[in-house]
């Protein structure tokens, strides 16, 4: 919405437009003789005849959530968290800031947690990708769940997922945790209701729980 | 002491859960991801909606064409919200709204959508008053004794200074919205981000014309309102309507980042002249301030000052001006005008106690009969008390200008504040099967609060039985209506009703079964799962033999509390001191919050734990817009520079320091019964944190929020 | 945001390839954590993104005591933060790596990324151009300007440049290995970065179809290392100001400074005033707040950033005093 005002954007939206028409939707189409989307220009400049040009219509993807593999068509613009959100209704991260800055939607790809809101869902294929869904089974809460519970690291509830991510990462790496380095851990996460008070206790205590569960 | 009363809170030695430490009976959906927010909502072929909003600050709608946008693949439905000749006052304005098969494609579509304004003047900067002219209205004059005598009194030390706040946002983390689905032709259901489950159908219906009877309302979970979510808005009627217009298929619009901080709520900001004398002892004698604030085009809410003390100050006047601009509508903030006022009365305070050579707490404990009653006056004196051993303030407090050598500079500064809560009205219903089980039915909404756990307490308590007896149901209209959550009414509302529902819903179960313990009703109790006669605990039945003595009939028992509810189940009107220790580098004008300390009362408290959380909460928030938070705009523009949360900075688990959270409660507070708790809190933070700084650095910054730059410019005209 | 199509060569040659002539054709994606946030805004509206996370050789970090140290475009934050090897060879690599926003923004943030993020003006962010123009008026000199430059912001550029890792690795006399179709070239890093004098002009070197494929650091020969950043937020907040400083020193003396500035100016700035003011003068509050004053002698601050002048000074004489603490020539002398 920001951009609006630009002008020049418009007529890109214009031209795409027209692309997309003349293309083949959701499949990969690998290159040769310099067809490509997106305008002439490009096509000249850019022969790569080893590399599959994906999009910009939908493409199939496979994507390995919590173990299991899902399949889905996706627009290679589409965000990793709006592919689970809305595709596989997979709700647990939430969009929030979806610029790379409150941490709510926090999901753990190849042990890493990241921001979902930044990441391309199509970057995703080819690696683990845990949400909060797989930390729950039934009435069965893994421990730091438990400590955030316990310590009432909650109140609206809407960073919490993302924190909970953002904790159990942290904890896997700083089973000795001192309050500094909580600070530090999840500071990439914002909280509107103000449950950082138990969120500190709860990531010490999920330290803690995190060092005994290992012994 | 009166006679009990049917509905009363159980004696203080009774009580088995009310009071105690419980964890929020919600947490562990939220903590394992499994509460499903409105936002969360995904209904079988559901349509998402994005919205055309308007780039300017004031402008006049010439013309909307939507027909390229109508052709765009996926699109099922176009809604012009606003059309031409319409008058838009602010940025982000709704002008028209698509529906479409995902995202991608109702934003490609409403990127189609073509909308000329022509351009009209506009003001979205209020802080220098004098380049307001023509956008003011005088909203107050007040005035009372003789302050032009009293501010010439030959013992009278007068402080004159100027303190504002700006304008900030609410940025619910869950944006505002629903997802919108007609069951059928004439019956609506919404899952809305609300605080307003049984207000807000009406306005559905009456935006889509069909009875309220036809709209059902549905808000399991809500990320978050702090009073901005109280309508139905103009967004939620749009996403009604897209829905109808696409044969009634779910249409699900939340708004984005940018539109919750430029639409969906703004906190009116004020700034304030102030002169304000004591005699030397310290005894508040004048008040004099002009001030003004914007609410957007409406103008603002105006600041109740001199705070707490307002109408036993003996001489005052005020003027308050408001000032319209283009900034967005305003909307309740937690506590609506009080944070304002706090900053402002108590900077004043404060200002003139460091002129007084005078420790802040004395000069705030020898005014203290100021306050509105005996009540408060007593609890303010009880409170500073209390506050002030919890800070050492004696041992750590120092006048004004930290004189230690280095350029970290450590100060103390304190604030109190004063807030209503008296219940809001409500019903519930309260079943009991035969089988045992007991569910609790109310059209209210859980913010955060831990409405459910108040209920679930209420309710076991007033039944004798254990938490996971009791299944509370909430966040539905269709239940009985429940009031609105804002304005710290709810715990009030919800625990008054809940009580008389649950006791009525226990003494319909006691007529049934009195004559099996050879009993007469009145003479029966219901304690640790059992029925029993009260003082003969052999003539007992557990719950389940005594449900079971219903037969096929279950007990259906309402609630209410209302305004002339039968039994003083709650009360109004609490204090609250607090205390914030702060360090600045006046080097880099940074400031770092150390602790704040908080003593609060609310009447009677029903869960110690989740009321101590609402006041971390409001602790942290006031850190977030003491420290960090404003809406800022662009006066050449009109627009909002920091729609989104890496500009309109939020403070960090890294940021807030540490806490120390007391609750006043036993003789004098409990019998008072429950009063609401989510606004006080709130209110102190920004004056006690820019007491602390002012005492830190021993200059007065003099407006939140305490940015380097300005923490430096007050450092540097010292 | 625009739909684009999407590429993921394996080799750096495909990857150069791919691009456009032209800056609307296409952008690199690395982290992401920048080019999403400017699709999102519709600041970028690429018409196709190349991945660079297949070409494997970008994710490399070599440190040999002769060469140097040299880092690969694609390599993370947090893997840079995590090397040992670097860790003990240039610690103040690791204190900004470590101090880049977040967690999550280290774990996928690239050190490519943070080179060629671009700037976060809020103009310019939201689509008022680079240069913040609202038809041909500049935005900045009389708008709210509290974030932007002091330093190089005679127009029309004002805008700060956003990269952390530049200023160290400038202070360090890093070079930077570009790619393009005619081949690879070099450049000293502080010659990466320019002030942009149109609209057409981007804040770098950068032709649409090159990229960073390299960043290279010479050995430190002893120098003592200090970098201090300035922000108001402990958590995930944009930096003040930034200062870095390289002391080479002869015994107790400093024989020659490189000092660098960052967020002051729309590139990462140098600052041979501080840097000539420390030379020949051994380490002290003085005299490295006399190189802090040095290095914003020149400074003209607009209308809302007067403050960031003295943040600047302060910034210079904290990162110096950070060098003299924690250089390990001073434990070596010990």
């Amino acid at each position: 919405m920001k951009g609006k005002k630009a002008k020049p954007q418009k007529m890109k939206a214009e031209k795409l437009a027209l692309t997309r028409r003349d293309f083949l939707r959701g499949a990969g189409v690998a290159v040769s003789g310099g067809m490509l989307v997106g305008g002439q220009t490009l096509a000249q400049a850019a022969p790569a005849p080893d590399t599959d040009i994906l999009g910009p219509g939908s493409v199939p993807i496979t994507l390995k959530i919590n173990g299991a593999a899902h399949q889905l068509s996706v627009e290679p613009r589409v965000t990793l968290l709006d592919a689970l959100r809305n595709q596989l209704d997979i709700t647990g991260a939430k969009r929030v800031c979806d610029r790379g800055t409150c941490g709510a939607c926090t999901m753990i790809v190849d042990g890493k947690a990241i921001y979902a809101c930044s990441m391309l869902a199509i970057e995703a294929q080819g690696h683990n990708i845990t949400t909060i869904e797989s930390f729950s089974h039934g009435d069965h809460l893994d421990p730091v769940m438990s400590a955030f519970w316990d310590n009432d690291a909650q109140q609206c509830g809407f960073c919490t997922p993302g924190f909970m991510m953002a904790c159990k990462e942290f904890v896997t790496k700083h089973p000795h945790a001192k309050l500094e380095e909580v600070n530090e851990g999840l500071s990439g996460n914002i909280c509107r209701c103000g449950t950082y008070h138990g969120l500190k206790q709860a990531a010490l205590d999920a330290s803690k729980g995190a060092r005994s569960a290992k012994a | 002491m009166a006679t009990p009363c049917k509905y009363d809170w159980p004696a203080p030695e009774k009580r088995k859960l009310i009071g105690k430490r419980i964890k929020r009976i919600d947490g562990g959906m939220k903590s394992s991801g499994q509460a499903k927010y409105s936002f969360d909502i995904n209904r079988p072929g559901m349509l998402f909606a994005k919205v055309v909003r308007c780039p300017y600050a004031h402008a006049k709608i010439t013309s909307v064409d939507t027909s390229e946008a109508e052709k765009m693949p996926g699109v099922k439905a176009v809604r012009v919200i606003q059309g031409p000749g319409k008058e838009i006052q602010w940025e982000g304005d709704e002008i028209a709204a698509v529906a479409a098969t995902s995202e991608e494609a109702a934003e490609d579509a409403a990127r189609k959508i073509k909308v000329a304004y022509e351009q009209m003047p506009f003001l979205v900067k209020e802080e220098d008053l004098s380049g307001a002219s023509g956008f003011t209205k005088p909203a107050v004059t007040e005035k009372a004794g003789d302050p032009d005598g009293a501010f010439q009194g030959s013992d009278v030390v007068i402080s004159e200074g100027y303190y504002g706040i700006p304008v900030i946002t609410h940025c619910c983390l869950e944006t505002h919205g629903q997802v919108a689905e007609w069951t059928d032709p004439e019956n609506l259901k919404v899952w809305a981000s609300t605080q307003g489950v049984s207000a807000i159908g009406g306005q559905f219906a009456e935006g889509m014309k069909i009875s309220p009877n036809n709209v059902n309302i549905i808000c399991n979970y809500v990320g978050g309102g702090f009073g901005s979510k109280f309508a139905a808005d103009r967004w939620g009627l749009a996403c009604a309507g897209l829905s109808k217009d696409a044969e009634g298929k779910a249409v699900k619009l939340m708004l984005e980042r940018n539109a919750e901080l430029l639409v969906a709520g703004a906190r009116p900001s004020a700034y304030a002249k102030v002169k304000v004398g004591a005699k030397k002892d310290g005894t508040l004698v004048a008040w004099q301030s002009e001030s003004w604030g914007t609410g957007g085009v409406g103008g603002s809410g105006v600041p109740p000052i001199p705070y707490v003390f307002h109408d036993k100050f003996p001489n005052r006047a005020r003027t308050h001006t408001f000032v319209s601009t283009n900034i967005g509508p305003s909307r309740a903030w937690r506590a609506p005008n009080h944070p304002q006022a706090a900053l402002i009365t108590m900077s004043a305070f404060e200002d003139l106690a460091a002129k007084l050579n005078m420790d802040p707490i004395e000069f705030l404990m020898k005014n203290a009969d100021l306050a509105p009653n005996a009540v408060l006056a007593k609890t303010y004196r009880e409170e500073l008390t209390k506050a002030a051993e919890l800070a050492d303030w004696k041992k750590n407090w120092h006048p004004r200008g930290d004189k230690t050598s280095g350029h970290i500079k450590r100060g103390m500064g304190v604030s109190m504040h004063t807030w209503g809560g008296a219940p809001h009205n409500g019903k519930c219903q309260v079943t009991i099967q035969p089988d045992g089980s007991v569910e609790v039915k109310t059209g209210s909404q859980d913010l955060g609060t831990g409405t459910r756990t108040v209920i679930n307490i209420v309710v076991a308590e007033t039944l004798g039985l254990p938490l996971e007896a009791v299944k509370v149901m909430i966040g539905d209209s269709h239940y009985p209506p429940d009031g609105p959550s804002g304005g710290s009414t709810t715990v009030g509302g919800v625990s008054g009703h809940t009580r008389r529902g649950s006791v009525n819903a226990r003494d319909a179960l006691f007529a049934v079964v009195a004559p099996s313990l050879g009993s007469k009703p009145e003479d029966l109790e219901a304690v640790d799962g059992h029925v029993r006669v009260k003082g003969n605990a052999t003539k007992s039945l557990t719950w389940k033999q005594a449900c079971a003595k219903l037969g096929v009939k279950p007990v259906v028992a309402e609630g209410e509390q209302a305004r002339n509810s039968p039994c003083k189940l709650n009360d109004s009107g609490v204090g609250g001191v607090q205390i914030a220790d702060v360090s600045v580098d006046t080097e880099t004008g940074i400031v770092k919050m150390n602790r704040i300390i908080a003593v609060q009362d609310c009447g009677l408290i029903i869960d110690m734990k989740t009321a101590e959380s609402q006041v971390y909460g409001a602790l942290i928030m006031g850190v977030s817009y003491a420290l960090y938070e404003e809406k800022i705009m662009d006066h050449q523009t009109g627009r909002m520079l920091n729609p989104n949360m890496e500009f309109y900075k939020l403070a960090t688990i890294a940021d807030v320091g540490d806490f120390t959270v007391h609750m006043m409660t036993g003789p004098g507070y409990d019998e008072r019964g429950v009063i609401g708790l989510g606004e006080p809190p709130v209110i102190s933070p920004g004056a006690a944190i820019s007491n602390a700084v002012a005492n830190a650095i021993g200059v007065r910054v003099p407006t939140l929020p305490l940015t380097p730059d300005k923490v430096l410019a007050a450092l540097e005209k010292a | 945001m625009q739909p684009f199509e999407y590429a993921r060569p394996t080799t750096k040659e495909n990857a150069v390839k791919l691009l456009g002539s032209n800056w609307d054709d296409a952008e690199v994606l690395a982290g992401g954590t920048d080019l999403l946030d400017r699709t999102k805004d519709f600041v970028s509206s690429p018409k196709r993104v190349v991945s660079l996370h297949a070409v494997k050789e970008f994710q490399t970090v070599k440190v040999s005591a002769g060469e140097g140290l040299s880092i690969g475009c694609m390599v993370t934050l947090n893997d840079l933060a995590h090397n040992a090897q670097v860790r003990r060879a240039y610690p103040v690599l690791v204190d900004v790596a470590n101090d880049v926003g977040s967690p999550q923004i280290r774990n996928v943030g690239t050190v490519g990324g943070n080179l060629c993020q671009r700037p976060r003006c809020w103009y310019y962010r939201a689509g008022y151009g680079l240069l913040a123009q609202d038809n041909g008026k500049p935005l900045v000199p009389d708008g709210d300007n509290r974030y932007h430059a002091i330093l190089g912001n005679d127009g029309p550029a004002y805008f700060v440049s956003p990269s952390s890792m530049a200023v160290v690795l400038i202070a360090l006399d890093a070079k930077v290995k570009l790619l393009g179709p005619d081949g690879p070239r070099e450049m000293p890093l502080d010659q990466f970065y320019v002030i942009p004098k149109s609209t057409d002009d981007r804040e770098h070197a950068l032709k649409p179809n090159e990229i960073v494929t390299e960043v290279t650091v010479p050995p430190l020969h002893g120098a003592k290392t200090g970098w201090y950043s300035v922000e108001q937020k402990e958590g995930l907040d944009w930096p003040l100001v930034q200062a870095a400083a390289v002391l080479h020193m002869s015994g107790k003396t400093v024989k020659s400074a490189r000092i660098v500035l960052g967020h002051v100016a729309p590139t990462p700035w140098p600052s041979p005033e501080a840097g000539e003011a420390m030379a020949g003068k051994s380490i002290t509050e003085e005299s490295a707040d006399a190189a802090g004053k040095a290095a914003v002698s020149k400074a003209s601050p607009l209308s809302k950033n007067k403050y960031k002048v003295q943040l600047a000074r302060v910034a210079v004489k904290r990162a110096i005093m950070k060098a003299a603490q924690g250089g390990r020539e001073e434990h070596e002398e010990a």
